[in-house]
């Protein structure tokens, strides 16, 4: 377990999920005649004029108003994503300078499949502690790519957070301890130059997604000497509706500790968002005193846990909440979907 | 594309940076060094907070080269809070729901490509303005 000698915590935070909206019925029709189980009602997706940049910059403007931080004071900002919209030149320079933070900061793009952005949160916890930085920002963002007719296609989604971390005497949830687990296995891949990515089939289940979210919640949670009962909310990776929910009955968590961060069937798998935007959906809720599981998986593969403890309610006025981008939503068909990711060439 | 040109303007594309005149304090955007209003030297830096309205607006059928993937698309004046009149896209928005007066908000999106091998241009556009629950 990792357990910062300085506190560290959630000073300020927020969310991003873009506008448009296309069910998995859709995908359904078109490749299997509507004969495909849906392994979510609809995923978000990506409008024409955005991508990991401008929806990391909203999500990081929400973040810091609600911090009441100055973007000056920010001592990284650390965008993880498997989406970066340039294959060389950081999506994080970009968002820095968006939102005032350059130049005397730190920043860089982060990579590990879906588990990108908490990478980044566990590395932004050592930053403040350490006293590198007073605030570090840690973004999970992505608008990810799913092959026309492949599984991926019915849940590759759109959104993602943005954390500012700071001292826990500024912060709204103070981190109790963290952990990550990782080993060699290529469960899901894409190859340089490679438009979609590949994955392994049914492979990505029990030696990817289940062995890791599953050890590392666990080894966290024995070496805090705590188990799923002392938690009010637990969220973690969510490819599907199914998988994070079986993760999380193996835990010894139920239906209703996980309701809050599950937001799959409404948006999609938002990959290094994932459990990010899960948490912001919590910390909006969430009590003084409540304390939350939250749990990544990245296909490669690993996972990130922490422990998290709300310390105050987070009350900012002014900044649109998780719920509030999941009801913004514009229904769209599978044909203008193709135009939006792009699948069209018109010169 | 001119990197420098596009470079040069990031702070007022990305975060809607004008001018304020210290003389009589006119809100300036685009920076222009000089106020329009009063004519006396004005460079100081002043971040517009992003909130305006629809002064008018039309839509664009036949686009402009490197605009043609997003047609038809709204083009608007935008009466800033803070006074300037500015000319922008605007985005997450059907045609037929805007309205002159409408209430909109800066956001930094993708405005244009220079191709597949080319810089990915960013800078504002409008939207409605979002509910905050």
């Amino acid at each position: 377990m990792m357990k910062s000698s300085r506190p560290v915590g959630i000073v300020g935070y927020g969310a991003y999920v873009p506008r448009y909206r296309l069910p998995a019925q859709e995908v359904s029709d078109l490749w299997t005649d509507g004969n495909a189980g849906l392994p979510v009602r609809e995923k978000s997706v990506n409008g024409l004029d955005e991508d990991v940049a401008t929806m990391s910059i909203e999500a990081a403007r929400n973040a810091l108003r609600r911090a009441a931080v100055s973007p000056e004071q920010l001592g990284a900002v650390w965008v993880g994503s498997e989406s970066h919209p340039y294959a060389v030149k950081p999506t994080s320079t970009i968002v820095a300078e968006a939102i005032g933070a350059t130049p005397y900061t730190q920043a860089a793009d982060w990579q590990f499949a879906c588990k990108a952005g908490t990478e980044a949160f566990q590395a932004a916890i050592g930053f403040v502690a350490g006293g590198m930085a007073q605030y570090a920002m840690a973004i999970g963002m992505d608008a990810a790519q799913g092959r026309p007719g492949d599984a991926l296609e019915y849940t590759a989604g759109a959104g993602g957070a943005a954390y500012i971390l700071g001292p826990a005497e500024d912060a709204i949830a103070e981190v109790e301890g963290s952990l990550s687990y990782v080993t060699d296995t290529p469960d899901f891949w894409r190859r340089q130059y490679e438009k979609f990515p590949e994955h392994a089939g049914r492979f990505t289940g029990e030696p990817a997604y289940f062995n890791h979210v599953i050890s590392a919640a666990r080894q966290l949670m024995d070496e805090m000497a705590v188990s799923a009962k002392d938690f009010n909310h637990f969220v973690c990776h969510q490819p599907n509706a199914k998988f994070p929910l079986k993760a999380g009955a193996d835990l010894g968590f139920n239906p209703q500790q996980m309701k809050t961060g599950l937001l799959v069937n409404e948006i999609g798998n938002t990959y290094a968002g994932s459990c990010m935007i899960g948490l912001t959906a919590i910390l909006d809720v969430a009590q003084p005193g409540e304390r939350i599981l939250v749990t990544s998986f990245g296909s490669g593969a690993g996972s990130d846990a922490f422990a998290i403890r709300m310390l105050r309610k987070s009350e900012t006025p002014g900044v649109t909440s998780t719920q509030g981008y999941i009801q913004r939503r514009k229904v769209i068909d599978y044909a203008m979907y193709s135009r939006l990711k792009g699948h069209y060439k018109l010169n | 594309m001119e990197v420098a040109r596009y470079w040069r303007a990031n702070r007022q594309r990305y975060q809607l940076v004008g001018e304020v005149c210290p003389n009589c304090q006119g809100k300036i955007f685009p920076p222009r060094d000089v106020c329009p209003v009063c004519e006396k030297e004005a460079k100081t830096p002043f971040t517009f907070s992003g909130h305006g309205e629809v002064y008018s607006y039309s839509t664009v059928y036949q686009a402009a080269d490197g605009y043609e993937q997003a047609t038809p698309y709204t083009v608007a004046m935008i009466r800033l809070a803070e006074g300037p009149l500015i000319s922008a896209q605007l985005t997450d928005v059907d045609e037929s729901d805007v309205k002159i007066g409408m209430p909109v908000e800066m956001v930094t999106r993708a405005l244009r490509e220079d191709g597949e091998r080319g810089m990915i241009v960013y800078g504002y556009k409008f939207r409605p303005v979002m509910a905050v629950a």
